[in-house]
């Protein structure tokens, strides 16, 4: 079982208090009806699958209620960070550094 | 007591007898002793037979390792247990054991005769074999091979033990009580750390139990373990025993299943059987030792051919000489010390074969001074008996030929193939293996986690050596954790170190295709099958595995994996680490359903959801059904009713007076908030600004994508608050994506969502009398049909109790939803049905209400839609507000599949002879006598006898349907293809005259 900060708490807690929320950073489009079916498709359903370090949500179901953003590496399930919803996108090399 | 045990020797207490049954014979040993032990100390080797040969089989280990000596226990009813290693269990007056996999006796067995036909069953057997023809598959193949899987016949009562799991936290986590482990423990506990030991033994000490002789500090061995143990009490560690590490999972949480009665003759029946703990470490010293590996050669399997270390054990541990001839054949130095303690107890040593050509000095010296013939640079190429071993076939090496044969009268033969360090929870968490060209064998790499490694674990071998890496590595966890130790250094005299190495199958000077030269033991692989393998295309060793079965039996491989991967490195001619090692995966050892459950099972399973009114349907013989984690009342049956007879009278009095129905499953979320219209409006399709207080409307949630994910009535009590309801599985479900919406789309929105499922009970009223029964509870509203018309809401007092009142129906009747707070729901339930009894008011279950709705024409979500239908292929478009610039879902209705022509719609289904009820989920085709496969065009979603419409209907998804109706469709079914008539949804009441009082 996996040790999950979060951020709004700011405790590390057990994997049963959360639930795993899909892909982050994928934000609904302001007007949708300007978009074109091209972008809606993408947006309900292209991911990146990524092996290796993921940008995904959770949510602190069993907890504060509050869905995060976490940088998880889907090979070895290591968290690199998590950060609050409204928090920018981390950059990757700065994450992979400080976690060598 | 026979001549194979010595007197006063080992851990075993003399003093206690202990007698239980093998096979029915009566058996007699020493508290303390395994089923295997106890069996060699009279002169028993065979314990079983193997899996696909049949072939007899002894115990070839003492540890929790072994393939072969696997056994059935028995405590009474429903207390059985298969496949236990008879290495592990211990012994306790009246226990019951029994051989498996032999028919009728272990010492006779028809299915022996598969070892003559061994030639037919080699690797890849079951592919080559059982393919054609294609009718054979499920009528002869699989009945034949399921007969003959599998080793021990499983438990078919109840298990009435209870199991129990625990959270552990710990700083140090020392896994294996051997020298390496308790030095560790020693080192943590003395810097101050909260320090737990665990070891899967009954007791602690590994292989120095192994090792009385050994002088630790100028103390016997078996002196020091009881002083440590006594040092690390003192200290506080937790030390626990019959406790197998079974799994690492991520961050240093580590598995433990902890054994607690399998060793008692009368368990007090309060303890559990087994407890899982589940130990969340901070640092994990891994002290598991090595597992000697045996030597490959032709009969390697007959009982009596052992592991020298397991004798060894089984002389100093329990005080049992496991032969009275014995023969050594080694490429390790280790047996030679086995050869010396069998010797020292009385058993004559044969000979000792060594296969290097120059053994250690010391060793030769040792063993001359034994009288022991020493046989160097020799191999062995065959062994005799039938179901005991009686002699070996030997040959000298001379370079790369194989001389003359020489055959050595034996009862017992013990053989050393080296050494394998025990890596299994290592690599469980993905930590990476290095080849080590010296000891040919891998050894941990890189650490994927916060753990040590000590001892022969890590390839170190020798007692002083073992004990002071353990001292090491346990410093070392303690000071990843900002603690200070000194490791003590610890003084061995008596050690026993030395070296070894590796071989592939031993040479021969006989036709290695004929040789029965076994790999891995449990699943009968031999030599000669990875070969077969290889040769047959298989390149990975992964392959290799599963093609061969080697490694996959219950021991995982804990004996076969270097060996075979010796075997195939030369068969591919590729090094051992271009061939790579096959995943270990947890568990270590074979584990019970039991444990892993732990308290969840039975009705702690899951959770039964009640409402407040449930304990009123129970008492009065409801029927019950399950709704997600709820349990509904599905139908109220009268004496001798069948459900389709309760069913048609609840409709018919619910339509002719009045029904009453718990409706406080639906799921309730209160929208509150100066944003709550403006957030209503984009979650749901509906318009909601103009939507007054007091009223209510049918809502329809979507997902982005088009898709219907949910409906339910929305009441609107105040400018800024709504009561939602959702379908009574998707409340958590719709909270779940209206926060999301909230919380990361829609911050700027000034909303909050409550979750009010369980503080509502909610009781539906629906018929021509339910506002008679309802009204004169009532205060503080007029319920006239002016001021509260169909589809109102108001807050008053029903019952005298504060209340929520929807006038609403899903029905078609005249209904009413009152919500009261939950702890008040039965009190107004007996109220209202006792009013309503003069108007002989019937409650009424969810397959009633079911009935009612389909005769509307009104959907259930889930039932009638499945994921892939839009409003308008529910006949739901007039619920989206078209002038709204934007809502979940508008965007994706217009996806160009969503708004293409032929999509399946919803539609009703009236039988042609309007008798035959239909299957729901039953297929619709056009055209019935189209050759198979036929296109299928649709499927039944919902279907009942209708009493209102007086015979059966159903609703349909149906490729273009709306375009279908009045046409004829076909239902093919098993024995008949059944006509029906494609029509509207609305099969009673059309016009909806009804709802009016």
């Amino acid at each position: 079982m996996l040790l999950i900060h979060c951020p709004y708490c700011n405790q590390t807690l057990p994997e049963a208090e959360f639930t795993y929320a899909g892909e982050a950073h994928i934000a609904r489009p302001s007007d949708p009806s300007s978009v074109s079916d091209e972008e809606w498709r993408d947006f309900l359903f292209i991911r990146t699958n990524v092996k290796g370090p993921h940008y995904e949500r959770w949510r602190h179901f069993h907890g504060c209620g509050r869905y995060f953003n976490a940088v998880r590496d889907t090979v070895s399930d290591r968290f690199l960070i998590t950060y609050k919803t409204d928090d920018p996108r981390p950059e990757l090399s700065k994450l992979l550094e400080k976690s060598k | 007591m026979s001549s194979f045990r010595v007197s006063g020797r080992g851990r075993v207490d003399h003093t206690q007898p202990i007698q239980f049954t093998f096979d029915g014979k009566k058996i007699k040993g020493f508290k303390g002793d395994t089923v295997a032990s106890a069996l060699l100390a009279n002169g028993i080797h065979l314990m079983g037979r193997s899996f696909k040969y049949h072939r007899p089989r002894g115990a070839v280990t003492a540890g929790s390792e072994e393939p072969n000596a696997l056994v059935g226990t028995r405590r009474g009813p429903g207390r059985f247990e298969p496949n236990t290693r008879a290495t592990v269990q211990e012994i306790w007056d009246g226990l019951q054991v029994n051989s498996q996999n032999r028919y009728p006796s272990l010492s006779f067995d028809i299915g022996a005769i598969n070892d003559k036909a061994y030639m037919l069953f080699s690797a890849g057997f079951y592919y080559k074999t059982f393919m054609w023809p294609k009718s054979f598959w499920d009528k002869v193949y699989e009945p034949f091979i399921r007969a003959a899987a599998g080793l021990g016949v499983s438990p078919t009562e109840p298990d009435p033990d209870h199991y129990a799991s625990r959270y552990l936290h710990t700083d140090v986590l020392i896994i294996g009580a051997g020298p390496a482990g308790l030095a560790a423990a020693v080192s943590a506990a003395r810097a101050g750390s909260r320090v737990t030991l665990v070891d899967e033994n009954p007791e602690a000490g590994g292989s120095l139990l192994s090792e009385p002789s050994a002088m630790i500090e100028d103390m016997p061995a078996w002196d020091w373990v009881a002083k440590t143990l006594a040092e690390l009490k003192e200290l506080g560690v937790k030390v626990m025993t019959r406790t197998t590490a079974i799994g690492y999972y991520h961050q240093n949480m580590v598995g433990l299943c902890e054994k607690l009665t399998d060793h008692l003759a009368s368990p007090d029946g309060e303890t559990p059987r087994e407890r899982m703990w589940r130990v969340r470490a901070k640092q994990v010293v891994l002290a598991q030792g090595a597992l000697e590996k045996p030597l490959v050669f032709d009969g390697n399997d007959r009982p009596g051919v052992m592991l020298a270390g397991s004798a060894q054990t089984y002389l100093n541990r329990y005080g049992v000489r496991v032969g009275n001839k014995a023969v050594i054949v080694t490429s390790h130095d280790s047996a030679w010390y086995a050869a010396f303690d069998l010797a020292d107890a009385g058993t004559t040593i044969a000979a000792i074969m060594d296969t290097r050509a120059e053994p250690n000095g010391d060793l030769v010296a040792e063993a001359t001074k034994r009288g022991i013939r020493i046989m160097a640079g020799h191999t062995v190429t065959g062994t005799e008996g039938r179901l005991r071993i009686k002699s070996v076939r030997v040959n000298p090496i001379t370079g790369s030929s194989v001389g003359a044969a020489e055959v050595i009268g034996c009862d017992c033969l013990l053989m050393s193939g080296g050494w394998t360090p025990s890596l299994h929870l290592f690599s469980h968490t993905k930590g990476t293996l290095k080849w080590d060209e010296e000891r040919q064998t891998f050894l941990p790499d890189h650490k994927a986690e916060e753990c040590e490694i000590a001892g022969a674990g890590r390839g170190l071998w020798g007692i002083e050596a073992v004990l002071n890496d353990g001292a090491e590595m346990g410093a070392a966890a303690v000071k990843s954790l900002g603690k200070t130790s000194k490791a003590a250094s610890y003084a061995v005299a008596n050690d026993r170190p030395g070296t070894g190495v590796s071989h592939k199958e031993l040479p021969t000077d006989l036709d290695a295709g004929k040789a029965r030269a076994f790999v891995d033991y449990q699943n009968d692989v031999t030599a000669k099958d990875l070969r077969l393998a290889v040769r047959e295309g298989m390149r990975s060793i992964e392959h290799v595995k599963r093609y061969t079965t080697n490694g996959m039996a219950t021991d995982q491989g804990k004996m076969s994996n270097i060996n075979g991967l010796n075997i195939a490195s030369d068969a591919l001619g590729v090094p051992q680490p271009k061939v790579g090692l096959t995943t270990f995966r947890p568990p270590y050892t074979p584990t019970t359903f039991g444990a892993f459950c732990g308290y969840h099972k039975g009705s702690h399973f899951e959770v039964t959801r009640k409402t407040p009114i449930d304990s009123w349907a129970e008492e009065n013989g409801a029927a019950y059904e399950p709704v997600s984690l709820w349990r509904r009342a599905w139908y109220f049956p009268k004496d001798g009713e069948d459900m389709h007879a309760a069913v048609s009278r609840e409709c018919r009095a619910t339509r002719a007076s009045v029904g009453i129905f718990d409706a406080s499953t639906l799921g309730k979320i209160e929208v509150v908030g100066p944003d709550a219209v403006e957030f209503m409006n984009r979650m749901y399709t509906n318009p909601w600004t103009k939507l007054a207080p007091g009223r209510a409307r049918y809502g329809l949630l979507l997902g982005d994508d088009g898709f219907i994910r949910d409906d339910g009535v929305i009441g609107r009590l105040a400018d800024d608050r709504f009561h939602v309801t959702t379908t009574t599985g998707g409340a958590a479900r719709v909270l779940n994506m209206m926060e999301d919406y909230l919380q990361t789309e829609w911050p700027d929105l000034d909303v909050w969502l409550t979750s009010t499922t369980e503080q509502w009970a909610t009781i539906a009223l629906n018929g021509p009398n339910a506002r008679k029964v309802l009204e004169p509870f009532v205060e503080g509203l007029d319920m006239s049909d002016e001021a509260f018309p169909h589809m109102s809401v108001a807050e008053c007092r029903v019952g005298g109790f504060p209340a929520r009142l929807f006038r609403i129906s899903f029905t078609g009747e005249v209904g009413f939803e009152v919500n009261v707070p939950a702890h008040a729901g039965r009190a107004l339930w007996e109220m209202l049905f006792e009013a309503g009894k003069k108007y002989d008011i019937c409650p009424y279950g969810t397959e009633t209400m079911h009935v009612l709705r389909a005769e509307k024409g009104y959907i259930i979500v889930g039932q009638d839609t499945d994921g892939t239908v839009t409003p308008h292929d529910a006949g739901l478009s007039w619920a989206i507000g078209k002038m709204k610039p934007d809502f979940v879902g508008k965007r994706g209705l217009a996806r160009p599949d969503l708004v293409a022509e032929g999509r399946k719609q919803l539609i009703g289904l009236l039988t042609e002879d309007g008798k035959t009820k239909l299957e729901e989920g039953a297929q619709i085709v056009l055209d019935p006598n189209q050759p198979k496969p036929m296109k299928m065009v649709g499927h039944v979603t919902s279907s009942y006898h209708s009493d209102a419409a007086g015979r059966p209907i159903a609703m349909a998804l149906l490729e273009d349907g709306f375009n279908r109706m009045g046409e004829t469709i076909y239902i093919p079914m098993p024995d008949r293809v059944i006509k029906a008539t494609v029509t509207g949804t609305v099969f009673f009441d059309p016009e909806g005259a009804r709802l009016k009082l």
